[in-house]
């Protein structure tokens, strides 16, 4: 079945989709104004939707997105530099990655972002504090999948390599690097998700930054319409960010 | 006896690999610790930022004999354990649901594959406008936290049952509710261990979380007293327990699915 006619397979199905999100959004409408649902605690849809331009305008969206991304960028910067070296460190050190490997795996187990408070204490109420948060929630993934792409090169990779009397550092660059590139992307990637989960997190919970402070600075004025509008925006920019760093990495690994 | 020999021959540097393994590890954390104690001492940071390991020790001690530290640590508990029953079996019915239907699964899987990954924590506004500032929002969050993951992970196991166990199921003329609890959950069984692993940490996070922004019971209202206080060893004594707590966890969810692995095979 060729991608269109799957695409095409599915459309109906889709569409059913849309349409009982849809009528959940008209059945709720239609439940506020009859005042079986506290217009107080749940504004209308129709509200919400209509406080996007509003909150667009005023709270300056754009800038607040931008301060989100910048944060999410520090973080991508910290973990391809800290997460990959400490990864490719682990390949070459066996002992090392022996002895380490599932503490790191431990690592990802960690609730990590309760560090915040002590983050806080650190490096002030800052972006650092946001930046320093999101690198170590999404260190793990980037470390283990370094080490599994870097391990997982194909032996006849590496004799041939040895054949061509290459130096350690060519081998480096030159095959075990592109080999494990796929997977140290598929890392990056986890690691990105996790950064920017925790970025928006920390922002809200401490209300500093971009799109998270946006909820929390709304939902203190009792901006109901305006909160509901906030988390719908974070809802979508969260789902554009992970269908990019999909589709880039869709890019990156044809094959699969 | 030539058979045995090459064995005798190996199991000497396996041995020895796992004796400095063990030895790199203890290195490690000695080094880790002295240098922590060597930054206490050394004055560079602001005082009680790096408290000393004495300290934190001590800390540690009062905390695990401080009975206030297990009533709050059971609300947590509550809050979690009540949040990964409803999440878990929410996400388990509605994942089994999309995995078992393909119309289904086409028309919502990828709403649930793209909220999934959203920060849940930023729905805690309207978790309190519902809930209330009391438990009641803690566990939705939690609750929120732990469906997805639970029901992505039952619709894909859901998909790879070997399509003979259904036929024999549907020969058999078995219920609804015979299929689910005689063939979807024991042929799932890893898958679903694996999505309520995963919903577990996430539950404990959101919930703990939760209660670091509002609430007055519970370890996450536990560490962030400690930040307003500038408590600081404390504060460290809390993170280590939560740390080891959802780690420990974790690792025990993971065993009992490596052990249902090895069962099956």
């Amino acid at each position: 079945m060729t991608a269109a006619s799957l695409r095409r397979s599915r459309a109906p199905a889709r569409l059913f989709g849309a349409g009982v999100v849809l009528a959940v959004v008209v059945a709720l409408d239609a439940l506020i104004r009859a005042g079986a649902v506290n217009v107080f605690v749940v504004p209308l849809p129709s509200q919400a939707i209509a406080a996007i331009p509003r909150i667009v305008a005023e709270e300056h969206i754009p800038l607040r997105f931008w301060q989100t991304s910048k944060e999410v960028l520090w973080a991508a910067l910290l973990l391809a530099t800290v997460g990959i070296g400490a990864g490719v460190l682990l390949y070459r050190v066996r002992l090392l990655r022996l002895a380490t490997e599932t503490w790191v795996g431990a690592l990802a187990a960690a609730p990590i972002v309760l560090l915040f408070p002590l983050f806080l204490v650190i490096f002030g109420r800052s972006a650092t504090t946001i930046v320093m948060i999101g690198f170590c929630a999404g260190l793990a993934p980037v470390i283990l999948k370094t080490v599994e792409g870097l391990a997982g090169t194909r032996p006849v990779l590496l004799d041939v390599g040895r054949a061509l009397k290459l130096t350690r550092r060519q081998q480096f660059w030159k095959i075990l690097l592109p080999a494990a590139l796929p997977s140290v992307f598929v890392g990056m990637r986890l690691g990105l998700v996790f950064a920017m989960i925790n970025i928006v997190g920390v922002e809200y919970l401490i209300n500093f930054g971009g799109l998270g402070q946006l909820v929390n600075d709304l939902a203190e004025r009792y901006d109901l319409p305006g909160t509901y509008a906030a988390i719908l925006f974070v809802v979508l920019a969260s789902v554009l960010f992970f269908d990019v760093t999909e589709r880039l990495e869709r890019w990156l690994r044809p094959h699969r | 006896m030539a058979a045995t020999a090459p064995l005798i021959r190996v199991a000497p540097p396996v041995a020895s690999t796992a004796r400095r393994v063990l030895a790199v590890r203890v290195a490690i954390v000695l080094a880790v610790l002295a240098a922590w104690q060597a930054l206490a001492m050394s004055g560079l940071l602001f005082r009680d930022v790096v408290p000393p390991l004495q300290a934190i020790g001590g800390a540690l001690a009062t905390l695990l004999g401080r009975a206030d530290f297990y009533a709050n640590l059971g609300v947590t508990a509550m809050e979690v354990g009540i949040a990964v029953l409803i999440g878990g079996l929410a996400g388990l019915a509605v994942g089994i649901a999309l995995g078992a239907n393909r119309f289904l699964s086409n028309a919502f899987e990828a709403l649930l594959l793209y909220l999934g990954p959203t920060p849940k924590i930023v729905f805690l506004p309207v978790m309190i406008m519902w809930f209330g500032v009391g438990v009641g929002s803690k566990i939705a969050l939690g609750v929120l936290s732990c469906f997805f993951p639970v029901a992505i992970s039952a619709a894909a196991g859901m998909r790879e049952i070997d399509a003979v166990l259904i036929r024999v199921g549907r020969s058999f003329r078995a219920s609804t509710w015979k299929m689910v609890t005689s063939i979807y959950l024991p042929a799932m069984r890893q898958p679903v261990v694996n999505g309520f692993r995963l919903g577990l940490g996430v539950a404990i996070i959101g919930t703990l979380l939760a209660e670091t922004k509002l609430s007055n019971k519970g370890l996450g209202y536990l560490v962030i007293q400690s930040y307003a206080t500038f408590d600081m060893p404390r504060m460290y004594a809390l993170l280590i327990v939560l740390f080891v707590l959802s780690i420990g966890v974790n690792a025990l969810i993971g065993r009992l699915g490596r052990g249902d692995r090895r069962a099956i095979a």
